[in-house]
């Protein structure tokens, strides 16, 4: 066994003994994830774009990336406090320009769609609306109407909410199923480590 | 002042790139594609490092009151280790970087997602009880989805697949499209709120 295997070994069952309590080996591996995590985002993000993106083309002569270079060490003033009010110019930019771009964004693949896709499956095809089409119709409606919160949800509003909550049980549960299986198949995958590459258990 | 320059700048970048996404023009493509590629990543990246800055600060801080000192060393130790190696040796494959990545980074957290597992599986033996018709729904769909994945499918119920398969399709989906839908809105909403200075908390305090 070499020493990378071993240390991975380690560092798997030093979090998996959370499963007993929290304890000193658990919080000295979570510490060391939170350090090195942080490390490694800092050196992509000056790789890919720092070098790559602002760096290296500025060198080349593209000299409009002075403006996101001056914005981005705006940021730097929020860790002056007598010029931190200065770091709100580039989240200026950055926020205004954020919710700009998302309003047809959002209007498009979030609402309109999505609206299309359901009626779509109603109204849009040759052969006439089919019985699934008809329940995610019905599903969608319900679902909405149980969002509606400008009036109380009695008499067909309450009927079409109280449906709704039933759709989204559906959801939530369907939801859960699927995120069981995909911790599992990585708990899976950590136990296979463990017991083959680490104890040779498992050939 | 500041405050209102800020929320000047902001009502602009906003309307204009709102303009410009129903502008056909290629120079209106370059200007859109230059603010979210150049502009946003630049400034993402920067943030980072304050980030990263203000973590470095936190800690040194709690370590020289005393707390946790030992631990919040080890997370130092992880966080300038990561770019002292990049500096030194490159990050390319077999670097002493991508060492620490895939024997250290990637075991611990593929371990925290993996542990995720017991709490759910825990907390839906306490939670998942059929005391009322949304509960026994929530737990009928779940189950569904859980052994159509299973051993049981090949043996005992050979339709389980497919009576998944619809309910994720169908029922399922409509829920998810009414909380797209309402995401959407209240997405939308808010950035109308953002540009026309409403929604003014993302200012914090102070001048």
């Amino acid at each position: 066994m070499d020493i990378s295997t071993l240390i991975a070994g380690l560092l798997t069952i030093a979090i998996l003994t959370f499963l007993y309590r929290d304890n000193p080996i658990y919080k000295f591996a979570e510490y060391l994830l939170v350090g090195v995590s942080i490390g490694y985002a800092l050196v992509i993000a000056w790789t890919s774009t720092m070098m790559d993106l602002l760096f290296e083309p500025l060198a080349g002569g593209k000299f409009s990336l002075i403006v996101p270079l001056t914005l981005g060490l705006m940021i730097f003033a929020r860790m002056v406090p007598r010029f931190s009010p200065l770091s709100r110019i580039p989240l200026a930019v950055l926020i205004g320009s954020g919710a700009g771009a998302a309003i047809p964004a959002m209007l498009g693949p979030r609402i309109l769609t999505q609206m299309s896709d359901t009626v779509g499956n109603v109204v849009g095809t040759g052969a006439g609306p089919s019985f699934s089409g008809i329940v995610v119709l019905i599903g969608l409606l319900a679902t909405l109407s149980y969002f509606y919160f400008s009036r109380p949800h009695q008499g067909a509003l309450g009927l079409s909410a109280k449906i709704g909550t039933y759709f989204l049980m559906v959801f939530f549960g369907a939801t859960f199923g699927y995120t069981v299986m995909s911790r599992m198949s990585v708990f899976i995958g950590r136990a296979e480590f463990l017991l083959s590459d680490l104890l040779g258990f498992m050939k | 002042m500041s405050r209102r320059l800020a929320q000047i700048i902001c009502a602009i970048f906003g309307v204009v790139m709102f303009l410009l996404f129903f502008s056909p023009h290629p120079a209106a493509r370059t200007i859109a594609l230059t603010i979210t590629t150049e502009y946003w990543q630049v400034i993402y990246a920067f943030a980072l490092i304050v980030g990263a800055v203000s973590f470095l600060r936190v800690n040194v801080k709690n370590i020289q009151r005393g707390q946790d000192s030992g631990y919040r060393i080890i997370s130092l130790i992880g966080l300038v280790a990561m770019p002292t190696v990049a500096i030194i040796w490159g990050i390319g494959a077999n670097t002493p970087f991508m060492w620490i990545f895939e024997n250290i980074q990637v075991p611990l957290q593929s371990t925290v997602f993996a542990l995720l597992a017991f709490f759910v599986a825990s907390a839906s033996f306490r939670g998942f009880r059929a005391r009322s018709l949304p509960a026994a729904i929530l737990l009928i769909s779940a189950v569904v989805i859980l052994l159509s994945r299973s051993w049981v499918e090949g043996q005992f119920a050979s339709g389980l697949i497919a009576t998944a398969d619809w309910i994720r399709s169908y029922p399922s989906m409509a829920a998810r499209r009414a909380i797209l839908i309402g995401i959407g809105l209240g997405s939308l909403t808010t950035s109308l709120r953002v540009i026309v200075g409403i929604e003014r908390t993302w200012l914090g305090g102070g001048r």
